[in-house]
This record gives structure tokens, sequence and C-alpha cells, in this order.
């Protein structure tokens, strides 16, 4: 019964891709959507039946997928606490978004072509999460980079997507490069790529912990690096927010970028034995939600915003993961879910209504024409500024909680976050106030209809509950203890709650009352420079450029020709120009001839003579 | 003896094509097609009746030819051969088809030549005595040099010679090769044979191993092809004509595989071991280099030229990795490829009709004007790129796996060869069928359902390879335990 969670987006994208747009759009949607809803429908009855059993696992083993020697990886999917939350969040979340994408496209190009992307989507985010299997879960890990791809160059006529979705694959592939590399180096090892045996001889082999586990724990974090938009991989996310934004809202902050996330965590046992693996993870997410949260505080463009926002909401999972503290880390994945799908859809609606305006400044005092998408945005946005009683102040203060307690580096893993904190409150207050207050700038023309608008009230209904559903529903399923964490210091556990709150009101009072002046600051020539380098998201990708692609590109266009074929053309030029020097020779004239038999004669009679 | 009667039949039936052609110049096509559907039809009744247990072989057959010298008509089908076979009479049906429209001259012969290619092709794989072997290598040559010098495009003479120099040059080094094993082995056993299992019992050591080994090694490595030998593919695939590209790529480049794991390695299994690393390197150089020269390319069909290059090189790794999980690979990555390139050659060959030339810079946004065919030619991008799923990702996959074991630093540089791939196909991609369409390209014709169909069975054949690869796993086992490299 599990098999159908990914079967049936699968078999809606394979009608929407043969019917090649013949379909009337109604029934696309009806499909497109559909399929998602009765995957969602499924994992649910699914997941109530594993949980009935008490025991929270439940294998289904579908085909043994390839057999050579002791290499027989099977198709086998597996249910438990984490993978159900994961499938929840796929098929719920995504159910919402393609509902709500119903509408968003309705007016474009490809509508049965945008719906069978996403439903391949869904199918291979669910295989994914639901593999036993490490190459089940590449093939879903690959699977989303190529829809991906595909949704970031949607409209393809423009070639900045084709750019942008083409950097997006091949970024990405860097870390799945490394990510197969640990693959073979752990069944080299180990024998064996299905997960849970694969953790059990890992703990079983390494015990004390070794290089080598800590070697495959770090391929396996390149590869969620990569997935996940995580220094030094980053460079790739806010560049495919040239997809449409339901795209973004379901691929680039609900789902496949927690890929990551979603594979550490399923590796705990490895990460867990003795190394420094923990301390890599940690240190990525804490230098990644640094550094996004102030490139936030610059862009312009409201889904840049929310994709370095989103960049660095998963920094702070990441840190979870690295302080060990699993479930604060999936409960974040969830609840950023929530309220991070709600901001992206939310911002399409405005983006809609503004008719493919992106620019913020370009926006402003929206609030009471734009009345429920403002009500979405102003949710999600205290759910990613963390304010207390939202979903994100559950799980955010988890983290930091936990980061606070950790042994090594604790205070240094709190001291960033928080500072991060602030900072997502700062630049979740200005985005807010430019692009809703103020004076009107656009005149905006709201066209949603319910199956635009439902969707946002649910997630909104989840931004603000889902703290309780974590604790409610989550903390049982988890395997570690649930998400209560232990106040040990009663100061820092009262600075993690008020430091967002900091936020807003420093926030409001630079762009809501201008209390505060920054204009003096901006102008500066040091200030200029710093929002540069923040803009440019501190240098990477102009490193990149020059230290990777611009090399490669200038070699390929030096060597277009292939100079090792010089090696046999030239062969052929040597017999041409020998043939020319001897045919020099060919005179046609007796006396030349005779000449040169004499002569011929001469030398040999003199070799002869000498020889002698 | 029903592969003698195959390979005859094929080889009648281009005799048949050829002279057809004064009656109606339609006739020669549809005889092409139908012996080629016969011929998978009876490839595949070949399988579905199952291994004779007495021999070990599916069909064996054997008939005297020059008895004086030990040369004999011995063919003999396993696995291994039943299912590059079976790949050789579905690429036939292909390369007819990709071809239906675009001969106009000399309709007869140009089938003719097909299907002679195909008989030797055939014949390669079946062969067991290295007389008869070398004589169909030779058998396959000439008329796909027919098929470039005739039917190709403008620089056709010159792609044609340079096709037939490489591979007549490293074909005389396997000769030498073969003579002078057939010497040392009558030496030692006063018995003059060319048959293969006789001269695998012969154990050649030493230097002499090393010398021979590398007489068929350099004859398959330069048609399958491998970097420093390549130079000749990208010319010959660009000037061929469709139905010649789709046979080039799809099947005979397939033969310096199939030449490696038969004959290569079994014949000098210590030799090989020794010259592993080497062989390895070759295959690694060959996928980035074929990678870097890939994206270089502004040719649409040159691309995908190189773009072959780079994916052989994982059948050299795979096969001198010397495990199952490596051989077994290549085996994969031979069929897959099969099926990938000739789409994505065929590709080339419907834009050329349409559009009057393979140069990116004139096209771009095509998809908007063609979707099925902006669909297809992603379809096969993503394939060749290795998205798990399709075939390609079973075979590269399972020859890293299998290096992996071996040799760490050179398959981590063949990992990256799976980066480079995504840079060149997807750059192929843009550049061809998205961006902005450009003005110049008033309409194109998308394509119909013959050609729907014809992509169909290849998107068929790789989900089923991506899938289910057990079918070609459990066929190539058998061979591979016999032959008793992988080990």
């Amino acid at each position: 019964m599990l098999w159908l969670v990914p079967a049936l987006p699968l078999l809606g994208s394979v009608v929407l891709l043969c019917t090649e747009g013949r379909l009337p759009k109604m029934v696309v949607a009806v499909v497109g959507s559909g399929s998602v809803g009765l995957a969602a429908i499924c994992a649910l009855y699914v997941g109530m039946n594993v949980v009935g059993t008490g025991e929270w696992q439940y294998t289904e083993t579908l085909w043994t997928w390839m057999a050579v020697g002791d290499f027989n990886p099977s198709i086998t999917l597996y249910l438990d606490g984490l993978a159900l939350v994961m499938t929840g969040v796929i098929t719920g979340v995504g159910f919402l978004i393609h509902l709500y994408a119903t509408g968003y496209m309705w007016e474009e190009e490809g509508y049965s072509r945008f719906f069978a992307y996403m439903n391949l989507f869904v199918f291979a985010m669910l295989m994914l999460v639901l593999g036993d299997n490490l190459l089940t879960l590449f093939l879903g890990w690959e699977g989303v980079g190529l829809c991906s791809y595909l949704l970031i160059g949607f409209f393809h006529t423009d070639p900045a997507n084709g750019y942008a979705a083409r950097k997006a694959f091949v970024v990405t592939r860097v870390g799945d490069t490394l990510m197969a590399l640990g693959l073979f180096l752990l069944f080299r090892e180990i024998g064996t790529l299905e997960i849970q045996a694969a953790l059990e001889g890992a703990t079983a082999t390494w015990p004390e912990g070794s290089g080598i586990n800590t070697a495959i724990c770090l391929l396996l974090l390149g590869g969620a690096v990569g997935k996940s938009a995580q220094v030094p991989l980053q460079t790739w996310l806010p560049d495919a927010m040239a997809g449409p934004t339901p795209v973004s809202a379901l691929i680039h902050a609900a789902t496949m970028v927690t890929a990551g996330v979603y594979l550490i965590a399923r590796m705990q046992d490895m990460f867990l034995l003795p190394g420094p693996a923990m301390h890599w993870v940690a240190f990525v997410g804490l230098v990644t939600l640094f550094i996004s949260a102030f490139t936030a505080l610059v862009q312009t463009d409201i889904k840049r915003i929310l994709a370095f926002s989103t960049m660095s909401q998963i920094g702070y999972m990441f840190l979870a993961l690295g302080v060990g503290a699993w479930s604060a880390g999936i409960f974040h994945l969830m609840t950023h879910a929530f309220f991070k799908a709600l901001l992206f859809l939310a911002s399409g609606s405005v983006i809609l209504a503004l008719h493919h305006e992106q620019d913020i400044f370009k926006m402003g005092g929206l609030w009471n024409k734009l009345k429920i998408p403002f009500v979405s945005m102003l949710i999600g946005s205290l759910a990613l500024a963390a304010l207390p009683g939202t979903s994100g102040f559950f799980s955010k203060d988890a983290i930091l909680l936990t980061a606070y307690n950790e042994a090594s580096y604790g205070m240094l893993f709190w001291i960033g976050a928080v500072g991060a904190a602030f900072m997502t409150s700062l630049y979740t207050t200005r985005m807010i106030l430019i692009t809703f207050f103020g004076e009107v700038k656009t005149e905006p023309h709201d066209h949603s209809r319910i199956n635009m608008w439902g969707p946002l009230l649910v997630l909104c209904a989840l931004s603000i509950g889902g703290g309780w559903l974590g604790f409610m529903v989550l903390a049982p399923y988890m395997g570690d203890g649930g998400v209560a964490v232990e106040f040990h210091a009663e100061l820092i556990a009262l600075l993690t709650l008020g430091v967002p709150l900091l936020g807003v009101l420093i926030g409001y009072l630079i762009w809501g009352n201008h209390a505060i002046s920054i204009d003096k600051f901006a102008a500066s020539n040091l200030g200029e420079r710093l929002r540069q380098f923040f803009f440019g998201g501190w240098g990477f990708d102009w490193t990149y450029d020059r230290v990777f692609v611009n090399p490669f590109v200038r070699l390929a266009q030096v060597n277009k020709s292939d100079f090792v074929d010089l090696m046999f053309t030239s062969i052929a030029s040597l017999t041409t120009a020998i043939h020319l020097l001897v045919k020099q020779t060919q005179t046609g004239q007796l006396r030349w001839y005779a000449t040169n038999m004499v002569v011929g004669l001469l030398v040999v009679v003199l070799i002869v003579i000498v020889q002698a | 003896m029903t592969i003698l009667y195959l390979i005859l039949f094929l080889l009648g039936a281009g005799l048949v094509a050829c002279l057809a052609e004064r009656l109606n110049v339609n006739a020669p096509r549809w005889i092409s097609l139908l012996a080629f559907i016969a011929a998978t039809i009876w490839t595949g009744a070949i399988w579905l009746g199952g291994v004779d247990p007495a021999t070990g072989f599916y069909v064996v057959g054997e008939l005297s030819w020059i008895p004086s010298l030990g040369i004999n008509v011995i063919l003999k089908v396993d696995g291994l051969s039943l299912v590059l076979v079976g790949l050789t009479t579905l690429l036939g049906i292909i390369a007819v088809v990709s071809s239906w429209s675009e001969i106009s001259t000399n309709r007869g012969f140009f089938q003719f030549n097909i299907l002679w290619v195909m008989a030797g092709v055939v014949g390669v794989f079946c062969a067991y005595d290295l007389f008869l072997f070398f004589f169909f290598w030779e058998v396959m040559l000439i008329p796909m040099y027919f098929l470039i010098a005739i039917w190709g495009h403008e620089d056709r003479s010159y792609a044609a010679m340079k096709f037939f120099l490489f591979t007549q040059v490293s074909g005389l080094l396997m000769l030498v090769a073969i003579i002078a094993l057939v010497w040392l082995n009558y030496e030692a056993t006063g018995v003059i044979t060319f048959s293969y299992d006789e001269l695998l019992n012969h154990e050649v050591s030493g230097t002499v191993a090393s010398l021979l080994m590398l007489g068929f090694f350099i004859a398959f490595i330069t048609k399958l092809p491998s970097v420093p030998v390549h130079t000749w593919l990208p010319d010959a695939h660009t000037q061929a004509p469709t139905a010649g590209s789709v046979i080039l790529a799809g099947i005979l480049l397939k033969t310096g595989g199939y030449g490696l794991i038969r004959f290569t390695v079994p014949l000098f299994e210590e030799a090989s071991r020794d010259f592993a690393f080497v062989a390895m390197l070759l295959g690694v150089i060959s996928i980035l280099y074929g990678g870097y020269m890939a994206y270089s390319q502004s040719d649409f069909k040159r691309l995908v030229a190189y773009s072959s290059i780079a994916h052989m090189g994982f059948i050299l790794v795979g096969v001198y990795a010397f495990n199952e999980l490596g051989m077994q690979g290549a085996i994969v990555t031979m069929i897959a490829h099969g099926f990938s390139t000739a789409a994505l050659f065929m590709m080339a060959g419907s834009l050329q009709e349409r559009l009057h030339t393979r140069e990116m810079s004139q096209m771009g946004g095509l998809w908007v004007k063609a979707p099925r065919m902006g669909a297809m030619t992603m379809f096969f991008v993503i394939a060749s790129v290795g998205m798990p799923g399709l075939g390609n990702f079973i075979g590269e996959f399972l020859v890293l796996i299998g290096a992996f074991k071996v040799n760490v630093p050179l398959t981590v540089l063949a990992t990256i060869g799976i980066v480079v791939a995504a840079v060149y196909g997807l750059s192929l991609m843009q550049r061809s069928f998205q961006g902005t369409p450009n003005p110049q390209v008033a309409a194109m014709e998308d394509f119909g359902f013959r050609e729907i169909s014809v992509y169909a069975i290849m998107i068929v054949a790789l989900v089923w390879i991506g899938v289910y690869p057990q079918h070609v796993l459990d066929l190539a086992q058998p061979t591979l335990d016999a032959l008793g490299v992988a080990l």
C-alpha cells in the first residue's frame, strides 16, 4: 500500500507528459493536484496503521533493482517516524502548493508540462525519503535535482532562466559526486548500501570511530551541502528563484533543499560515532546561517530575500544536527516548510497582483489592498522571526538552547545563532514594512481565487499551530527524547527569547517610523562596499566564476579542434612534405637522370672501396 | 547453424534490397526494415529458446572452411553475444527508420551497405575462430566506409578515409598478433588452429604476451575509441549520414568493448592484469577529455560524438577493474549507450534535415517550434547525463563502484566526469532547444508518428534497463563466469 504514495504522483506525471498538453486545463489541474492529494491520503492511512502497530517501522520491498555478485540493492520503501514526518510535509504541503499553483499558473503557457514536472518532483522526493537503500535514496536525490532543473528553467525562452537552471544542476551535482563517492566508500568498507544494515555495520565495525567513518560522513555532508544550499555550494539557490513561485515554495523552500538535513538525520548513527563529523555539520550550518542572514538584509528582490532566508534557516537545521538536536532539527524542518511555503505563496500572490514585479522598493502600501496575502505574509514572517507563540519560535528556540549546551563550542554556536536570529527578525521586518506599508507605488490587481487563498489560510494555521503539532504529534515518534529542552541558564533562555523581539523593534525604528536613520551610513563609502559585498553573497559567485567557470570556458575555446589530432595530421603532412621533396627529383630531363646515375654509382663504388 | 543463417539472411537481404531499387525506388528501405524486424524477432526466438545445457550456449554452429590452416567457421552465441546481437538488429530497425527520407541517391546500394555492416557486426559478436573474427571485422569496415564516403556530408571523403585508415592500421596490428599467437601455439602443440577455445588454453607469458596483448588492445581501443586514438570518431560521426552515425555510435563502437572482454583480457589475462592501470588511466582520460571536448563543440553532432568518447571511457575503466561489478557495468553501459546515443544522432539528423545545419549557433529556442523534438532531446540528454532510473546510470554506477574497490584516485577522477557530463549535456539542450527562439528559423515540422514510435522503442529500452537491468545482467553473467576473468 505504501508504494501507492510515490506511484500516484508518478502516474500523474506520466499521464500529463503522454497527453502532451491536449487535456483541458481543468482536467490537468485535477490530475496534477489530485494525484498529490491522493498520495497524501494514502500516506496518512499508511502512517496511521504504522503508528497503530506501535513499532513505528514498516518495510515494503518491491523488487530487486539489480544483483551483481554481493551488490544487490532492492527497491524497498521504509517508513519510520522520520520518514513519516517527511512524507507528511511532502504530500501535505506539496498538495497545498499544487492547489495554489492551479490558480497561479492558469494564464501561463505549458500548464500541463508544469504539473507533469511538479508531480515528477513529488515522486522523486518521496523516493528520496522512503528509500530503504542509499541507492534508492540517490535515485530520488538525482530525480529531485532533475525536476529542480526542469522547473527553474520552466520559462525556457529566457536564456537567464536556462542559465540559472543549469547552474543549479551543475553545482548540486558537485555535491552529488561527493555523495556518490561516499556510497562507493561505504559499500567497499561495509558491503551494503541498505541504510539500516549499513548503520548497524558501521556502529559494529567502528565503535571507537575511525577515519573512514569520518570520510564517509564528510562525503555525505558534501552531498547534503550541495542539495541544501549550504556554504560552500550555496550559490545556486538565489538564482533558482528564476522558477515560477510555486516551484520556489515547493522545491526551493519546503522540500528539496531540506533533503540534506534528512540525509544527515537518516545517517545519524554514523555521524554520532566518535570523530569530527558532527562539528563539521554544525560549522557548515553556523557559517551559512550567519552569512545568508546578512545577505538577506540588503536584497531588493522579494524572492531573493526569501531565498537567502531559506539558506539561513536550513543553516539552523544543520546546526541542530551538528549539536545532536536531531528532533529539533527535523522539527524546524517541518515548521519551516509551513511558514516558508506560506511566505513564498503569499509573495507569489503579491507578485502576480503587481504583474510580475519582484522589487520590494516598487511595492508599498499594499496592506489594505491585498488583505489575504498581507495577513499570510505577516504570519509567515512572525514565524520566520521566531516570535513567541508561532511555530518557528518553538523549533528555533529548541535549536538555540541545545546549541548552547553543546560541550566544546556551545557558546560560539549560541552567539552566532542568536546574532543571526536578530538579523532574521531585522530583515523580515524590513521586508514587511517596505512591501506593505508606506506609499503605494504600483496599483495591484488582485485576481486570486479560492484555490489560491485557500492554501494560504491552511498554511497560516499551520504556521501558528505547527509548534503544538510538534509537541503533540512529532515528539513521540522521533526517537530521541522529543523536543523538550532543559533551560539551563535563565539569562540565556531569556536572551534567546528576547533577541528576535529586539530585531523587530529596531527594524520598526529604521523602516517603520524612521526614528533611526541609516541613510548616512548607507551612502558612505564603507556602507556602499559592505552593501555590495553582502548583496553579491559574500563574493562566492565572483570567486567561483574566476577559479572554475572562466578557465574552463576559455580552455574549451582554445582547444576546439582537438590538439591530439595533430599527432595524426602531422603524419599526413609529413608524408605530403616528403612527397613534395622527392617529387623535385623527377624533372623529365635525361641529363639530370644520367648525372644522378653516375653520382649514385660513384657513391656505391666508394662505399665498397671503403668497406674493403 | 541458426546464427550463420541469420548472417546469410542479412547479407542476402542486402543483395535483394540493392537489386529491388530497379523495381521501385522505395522498395529497398522496406526490404531492409522488414529484414531487421525479422532478425530482431529471430534473435528474440533464440533468447526464448534458452541455453542448451549440453554446450552452455544458445546456439552453436561449426563448418569447415580452410582445414589445412586450421580455419573453421565457428559461431557460438552465449548471453553476452546474444544481448549484443539483439542490440544490433534492433538498432538496424532504428537506423533504417532514421534515414527513411534522408537518402535520395542509390537507395538500393545504401540499404545494401547497412545490411552488410550489420551482418558483419553480428559475425564479430559470434565468431569463435580468430580468422573468422578478423574476416567479419573487415566486413563491417568496408560498407561503413561507403556509407560515409558516398552519402556523407560536406567533408565526407576526408572523414571516410580517416575512419578507414585508423581502423585498417589498428586492424593490421591485431592481424599480426593473431598470426603470432597461432604460430606460438603451433610451436608448442604442433597444431595449426585459429580456434578461440584452443588458443584460450595456450598460455603466453612474458614480454611476448604483453606485445600480443597490445596488438589486440590497440585495435579495440581504436574502435572504442579511447584517447589518444579517438580522433577519427568526431570526423566520421559528424560526416556520416544519420543511419551511419546511428550504426557507428550505437553498435560499431561496442565491438571494441566486446573485443576487450572476449579476446584481449581472456587470451592474455596475466599481461592484461599488469596493464590494468594504464588501461584504466586511458579510460579516465577519455572520460574527462571527451567530456571537456564535447563542451567546446558548436556542432550538434560533433558534441554528441565527443560525448561518446567520454562514455566509452567508462567501458575501459570497468573492464580493467577486473571485477564482476566493473565488467557488468561496462556491458550495461554498452547497451544503454547504444540507445541513448543513437537517439541523439537521430535527433541531429532530423535537425539537419529541417534546418540544413548542425551548428548550434543557428539553432536556439527550437522547443517552441517543435516541442516533441525538444522533449525527446531532453529525455536522451538526461539519460546520457546518467540519471538514475535510466540505463546509463546503472552501467556507470556499477563501473564506478567496481573500480573504487581497485583504484580510488582513478575512480574519483572518473566520477568527476559525471559533473562534466552535466555541463556539456545541458549546454547542448540550452543551445539547441532552449533560449530565445532563433528568428532565422521560420517554422519547423515536429515529429510525427514514425519518429515518435522509434523513439518510444528506445525510451522503453532505457527505462527497462534502468529500472530492472537484471535481464541484461543475467545474460552476461554466465559469460563472465566462464571467462573467469572477473574475480
